[in-house]
């Protein structure tokens, strides 16, 4: 199993340079994607119940292994970074095609595990990418695993009002909901291990990838203008001493909007 | 000179603090409301491995050293310091004696299910009239044939209630003064180990403190630590090792108190400013900040000069002294901070103020600090 993993900003709350139009990355700490943490969690428990091993790789700049380690002290089995400046500002397809190549040379895993979305990019396009790149089928929001068989998994995917069991064959791409599972937590013993483990970087003459595809030049999407958009209108709390107070509350301002 | 901490250690406190912040911190009030000792919050930080910290891989632990535990301590006391004295006192006085003075086969059946958080270790060594002056022990164990028989009693044992082992020290020698003083590993569920019920305290609720009366207690001759007689010199050296756990809990619980009030401060509003506009209550948060640091700071060097094997009797005295002051003062301020409302349950401040008076107590009160840093200086 290999999980891709991202670190992004430790904020909700993604300032943007407005003269530059990238996002404001320093002095926010970096975390691990919440996402992608499910994502690693997901693969721990199928090592545990099926054996088998876990690698994480991420793309990113050099301080991206920070968030390997973190994967490695839950107990992944190994971590893999892709850094070269050749990956500097790729969009979703150039990142999905280097990512790609990054599994190819791992080797040929069963399952491709991907967070739902980043909470940083937000797009949710870097798991299909993938698979797309690597020709393989993908399951998107996954909320449980039911199976995992011999060639193939039965798994719950999340859709509006309810969710649908899907069946499909292996090598697959996984991108998992933060509902399917608790990550747990990394263990002291593994955050010492974590720190004592090799972790290879590949760049491009590694990946012996198309440079034509990687980074700037390989990335479509051309930004025209990225903005933190106006606040519209603002919540109201309403506040009682019990359930029915605040209820009652509710059905006055309901009905003063003449909603009911 | 290098102050930083190095990637192990920040990324344990990463990793700590988070866990603290996410399950710990929302229900630390909940706990000491109810006086509930958090199970499955400590069967968590044992699947952790936050309980081997300070131990060796040999024994069940990580081996990620004093200071790597110091900052765990300081993490999860700043979100319940009723689980940092459990944390605290189990590692450091209940398993720590085992871990220093035991023999292979004693460390190998004790400190590895404790370092694995397994079971939980306690410490007995005050007794009702023996406290600040803990040679005055009057607790007796007499040698019959290969088993040791105790009798007498001790108070304020913290875990003892939860715990399925505990260092007890006894005198063999009454002719000996405190030569005459030694320790043993007594099996809680031995006959004649009896536990009393849960003390009411000011702070601290969701922890286990409990009176131990031991009624001829048999154990094994081999369950002695060390050798008859090196009891008192035993747990000196134990307590200096627990007082950086107390300064560590101190700046936890010092900094939950700046925290909150600074948080506070920036909201509460009167003649039509944020509190944290007036000089005054700006000059109190600078203080609290400042305290803190420099306590924390003594904590990191007691806890590094006992990783690198050097003397550290001093600077635990000045570490845990410091910080619980603080931790005190700290604890006062941010009452007066928050007004009327610092006084009222609502608040996590007036939690912290009953929680940060043991800091005082514990280990060693403020006084014996003093007279122990005046001894190492040569009075
Ligand atoms: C138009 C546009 C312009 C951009 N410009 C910039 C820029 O100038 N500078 C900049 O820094 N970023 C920029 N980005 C962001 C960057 O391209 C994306 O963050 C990146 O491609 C991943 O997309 P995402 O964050 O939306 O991830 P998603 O597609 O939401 O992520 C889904 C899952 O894919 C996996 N994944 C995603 N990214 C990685 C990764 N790097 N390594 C391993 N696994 C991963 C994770 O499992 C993740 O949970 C831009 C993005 C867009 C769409
Ligand atoms: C919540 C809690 C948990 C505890 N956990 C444990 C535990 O796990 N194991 C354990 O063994 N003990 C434990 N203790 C006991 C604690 O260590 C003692 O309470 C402490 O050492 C003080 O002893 P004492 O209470 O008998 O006070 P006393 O010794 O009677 O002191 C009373 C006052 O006299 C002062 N005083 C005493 N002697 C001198 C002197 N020579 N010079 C100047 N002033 C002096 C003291 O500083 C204090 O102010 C715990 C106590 C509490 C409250």
């Amino acid at each position: 199993m290999i999980v891709c993993i991202k670190q992004v900003p430790d904020t909700t709350d993604v300032k943007i340079d407005p003269e530059k139009g990238t996002l404001i990355r320093e002095g926010v700490p970096s975390i691990v994607n919440p996402f992608d943490k499910n994502a690693v969690e997901a693969a721990l428990k199928i090592r545990e119940e099926k054996g088998g091993k876990v690698t994480v790789i991420t793309m990113g700049p050099p301080q991206a292994v920070d968030a390997l380690r973190e994967c490695l002290a839950m107990g992944a089995d190994d971590a893999i970074l892709l850094s070269d400046r050749a990956f500097a500002s790729s969009d979703t397809w150039a990142t999905s095609y280097t990512l790609a190549m990054g599994i190819k040379k791992v080797g040929n895993p069963d399952i491709i595990f991907c967070g739902k979305q980043a909470i940083d990019g937000d797009t949710a396009q870097v798991g299909p990418g993938i698979a797309e790149h690597l020709g393989l089928p993908q399951v998107t929001y996954v909320q449980k695993i039911k199976e995992v068989k011999e060639d193939g998994m039965i798994v719950e995917r999340s859709i509006e009002g309810g969710y649908e069991v899907v069946s499909v064959g292996m090598p697959v791409m996984i991108a998992v909901d933060k509902s399917i599972n608790e990550p747990r937590f990394p263990t002291m013993m593994g955050t010492m291990k974590a720190h004592k483990k090799e972790i290879p970087t590949w760049g491009l003459a590694e990946l012996g990838a198309d440079e034509d595809k990687l980074g700037m030049n390989g990335s479509p999407t051309r930004v025209k203008r990225i903005f933190a958009p106006e606040r519209k209108g603002q919540g109201e709390m309403i506040q009682g001493d019990d359930e029915s107070e605040v209820c009652a509350l509710l059905i006055e301002k309901l009905r003063d909007k003449k909603v009911v | 000179m290098n102050f930083s901490l190095t990637e192990e250690q920040a990324m344990i406190q990463k990793v700590v603090r988070d866990f603290a912040e996410k399950e710990l911190a929302p229900i630390a009030a909940e706990l000491d409301e109810k006086g509930e000792f958090p199970h499955a919050i400590t069967a968590k930080m044992g699947e952790m491995g936050l309980f081997g910290l300070p131990f060796s891989e040999e024994y069940g632990g990580s081996g990620a050293g004093y200071l790597a535990y110091a900052i765990a301590v300081e993490e999860i006391s700043r979100a319940c310091a009723s689980t940092g004295i459990t944390y605290a006192a189990h590692c450091s006085i209940g398993t720590g004696p085992i871990y220093l003075f035991g023999t292979e086969e004693q460390k190998k059946k004790w400190v590895v299910p404790c370092a694995q958080g397994k079971m939980f270790a306690a410490f007995g060594l005050t007794e009702p009239n023996a406290g600040s002056d803990a040679g005055g022990t009057q607790t007796t164990a007499v040698l019959d044939g290969d088993e040791w028989v105790l009798n007498g009693s001790k108070c304020f044992i913290t875990n003892v209630g939860v715990g399925k082992v505990a260092v007890i020290t006894a005198l063999t020698d009454k002719s000996k003064g405190t030569r005459g003083i030694s320790s043993f590993i007594v099996p809680t569920d031995t006959p004649g180990f009896t536990v009393g019920t849960k003390y009411h305290k000011l702070g601290l609720l969701a922890s286990d403190t409990r009176e131990i009366i031991l009624e001829n207690v048999r154990i094994p001759k081999e369950n002695i630590l060390g050798k008859p007689g090196e009891g008192f010199k035993q747990f000196l050296v134990a307590l200096d090792g627990g007082r950086i756990s107390i300064g560590a809990l101190s700046v936890g619980i010092a900094q939950a108190c700046l925290d909150a009030s600074l948080k506070y401060a920036k909201e509460r509003e009167q003649f039509g400013q944020p509190i944290s506009k007036f000089q005054a209550i700006q000059f109190k948060l600078a203080d609290m900040a400042m305290k803190t640091e420099l306590a924390r700071m003594m904590v990191h060097k007691a806890a590094w000069l006992k990783d690198q094997g050097k003397p550290f009797s001093k600077e635990a005295a000045y570490a845990k002294l410091y910080a619980s002051e603080i931790c005190m003062q700290n604890a006062s301020e941010a009452i007066q901070i928050h007004g009327g409302y610092g006084y009222m349950k609502e608040y996590p401040v007036e939690r912290y103020f009953r929680d940060a008076k043991l800091m005082e107590i514990g280990e060693g009160t403020s006084e014996v600090q003093r007279l122990v840093i005046a001894r190492l200086l040569g009075c």
